[in-house]
């Protein structure tokens, strides 16, 4: 069938969808894999507020013509910090403390953006995603954090794992749990900024929770979890941009719901398997 | 007296300004399975979690094997179910962070310390269930596989806060053997409990703890009926022949 195999291809003689996936698939991968953190510790919250704290930083970036990600970096690494610092001094429970913080950071950048008319419709860009305007510089910068972010992971996967297990044990064992905890908001928060641009700050929480939640129902291990984690976030990315591509429709909300999708097949699996087990 | 495992000091530790701790000082010489006993409340899960760094204490001084406390010297058991018993991983992988310790920053658990961690679960007769996720463990299987941790970390001196806690009658059994024969081994033990006939019959060392330490020492010295009762207050415990009966007044 030479024109089904057409199909699947044309898409992608065109560059920007070229740049498109390239961009969704650096995003998705990352926020998996951050993102299996987020779902196993029950803080999917931090997943919607760090994407919303980086707006701020967009905008005072754009206000004074500095590079987008920096501003958002910095804003969400600053958030990530005065959250942790605020619930620590056990002031404030952790989740007020982060609600709080990112709707502050958030409303600074709605304030900044509304002083130039002209600058809404850019960084409406950025609440909603528009992975077909993604540029090859900003795909070096995603594949850098993301790449950067990834390492990290991978490198202090044993402190992560008992930090999010058992706390006092890791301060029993000499591993720094506060900073480990801390590192990992701070990862969360540079999920985000490596999807700003491709998927959004609304929708980037999707990505965070989605594919580790759809790996966690049918996967028999941790390192199992977070490869399917990955491989359902990159494929989401894929059949997101070709449906948005032949509906003429958004490709960001395509690819957040096809990650729905997959979740809804893995509750669906779920049951079936679990009426298999029941019957005798 | 021996050389000593443990030195408390005039040890003062509390919670937003209630004291928990109060003055207490005791030492362990080495080798030695000691009972830390006293009603709740009296301030055994804070003195070792104090003792281990968990908690930092107001004042007073603790020393470990003659030195200030390391992460190496010491094994740890908690008491309170902090875990995240709902994560996707083994009791294989439990076990396997009481080796985390010694392997130090950006090292990976080797072969080595799978063998370890074996030897642990086997110690506690869970050999059987390393490759168990841990959300379908019981209670007991719990502690036990938190315990296999503490063993795992292959520390000279080792703190359990309530190891029995939970356990049918064989398997506290076989633990109390377990901890006899890690004795011979040259461990030492403390160990929180409430089981003061177990303490009576299989320790030999104990300190009593009311906030104030009451009294320390070698069992025979200590398990009187004056310790007991200034340690319990409101009970009224009698002690026949290394057998003890516990009334309420
Ligand atoms: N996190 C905490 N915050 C405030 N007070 C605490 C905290 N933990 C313990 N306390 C108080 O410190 C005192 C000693 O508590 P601790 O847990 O050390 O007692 P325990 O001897 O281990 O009791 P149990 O036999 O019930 O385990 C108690 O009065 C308790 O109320
Ligand atoms: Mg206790």
């Amino acid at each position: 069938m030479p024109s089904m195999i057409d199909a699947l291809i044309e898409p992608w003689r065109l560059e920007f969808m070229q740049r498109a996936l390239l961009a969704t698939t650096l995003a998705s991968i990352t926020a998996a894999l951050v993102g299996c953190y987020v779902v196993l510790r029950g803080v999917a919250f931090l997943g919607d507020a760090l994407p919303h704290a980086t707006f701020g930083g967009v905008a005072v970036a754009f206000l004074l013509g500095g590079n987008v990600y920096l501003g958002a970096a910095v804003a969400a690494v600053l958030s990530a910090l005065i959250m942790s610092l605020l619930s620590r001094r056990g002031l404030l429970k952790h989740d007020t403390a982060v609600g709080m913080v990112f709707i502050v950071a958030f409303a600074l950048g709605m304030l900044l953006a509304s002083l130039r008319p002209n600058y809404t419709y850019n960084l409406a860009n950025f609440i909603f995603g528009s992975p077909l305007a993604v540029r090859w510089d900003d795909i070096w910068v995603m594949a850098g954090i993301g790449g950067a972010l990834v390492a990290l992971l991978l490198l202090f996967w044993k402190e992560i794992l008992v930090t999010v297990y058992d706390p006092p044990m890791a301060t029993a064992l000499g591993v720094p749990a506060a900073w480990v905890e801390l590192g990992l908001m701070v990862g969360v928060a540079l999920a985000a900024v490596v999807g700003l641009k491709a998927v959004g700050i609304v929708l980037v929480m999707a990505l965070l929770v989605l594919p580790p939640a759809t790996a966690q129902l049918v996967a028999p291990n941790l390192p199992v979890m977070m490869a399917m984690a990955v491989a359902l976030g990159a494929l989401a990315s894929v059949l997101g941009l070709y449906v948005a591509y032949y509906g003429d429709v958004s490709p960001s909300a395509c690819i957040v719901l096809s990650a729905a999708g997959f979740f809804l097949l893995a509750l669906v699996w779920r049951h079936l398997r679990g009426r298999r087990a029941r019957s005798p | 007296m021996g050389p000593s495992a443990l030195e408390v000091e005039e040890l003062w530790a509390g919670y937003n300004g209630h004291v928990a701790l109060e003055a207490v000082s005791f030492s362990i010489e080495q080798g030695c399975l000691a009972g830390l006993v006293g009603p709740n409340g009296s301030g055994k899960s804070t003195l070792l979690r104090t003792i281990i760094g968990l908690k930092r204490p107001w004042r007073g001084r603790i020393t470990v094997f003659g030195q200030p406390p390391r992460k190496s010297l010491l094994g740890y058991m908690p008491q309170v179910e902090v875990p995240d018993w709902s994560l996707p991983i083994t009791v294989l992988d439990v076990v396997l962070m009481g080796r985390y310790g010694k392997l130090g920053v950006l090292r990976r658990p080797g072969k080595a310390d799978r063998i370890k961690a074996m030897e642990a679960l086997a110690r506690v007769g869970m050999a059987d269930k390393a490759g168990r996720r841990i959300q379908e463990l019981s209670g007991g299987e719990q502690r036990r596989t938190l315990l296999a941790r503490a063993l795992a970390q292959e520390a000279p001196l080792l703190l359990l806060d309530e190891p029995f806690a939970g356990l049918d009658a064989p398997t506290q059994h076989e633990l109390l053997h377990l901890f006899q024969g890690l004795r011979r081994e040259g461990c030492t033990l403390l160990v929180a409990t409430h089981d003061l006939s177990c303490v009576a019959t299989h320790f030999d060392h104990a300190v009593f703890l009311n906030r104030r330490v009451v009294a320390f020492g070698p069992l025979h010295e200590v398990l009187t009926e004056e310790v007991l009762r200034q340690t319990f207050q409101r009970h009224l415990l009698l002690v026949r022949e290394g057998e003890i009966y516990a009334e309420h007044d």
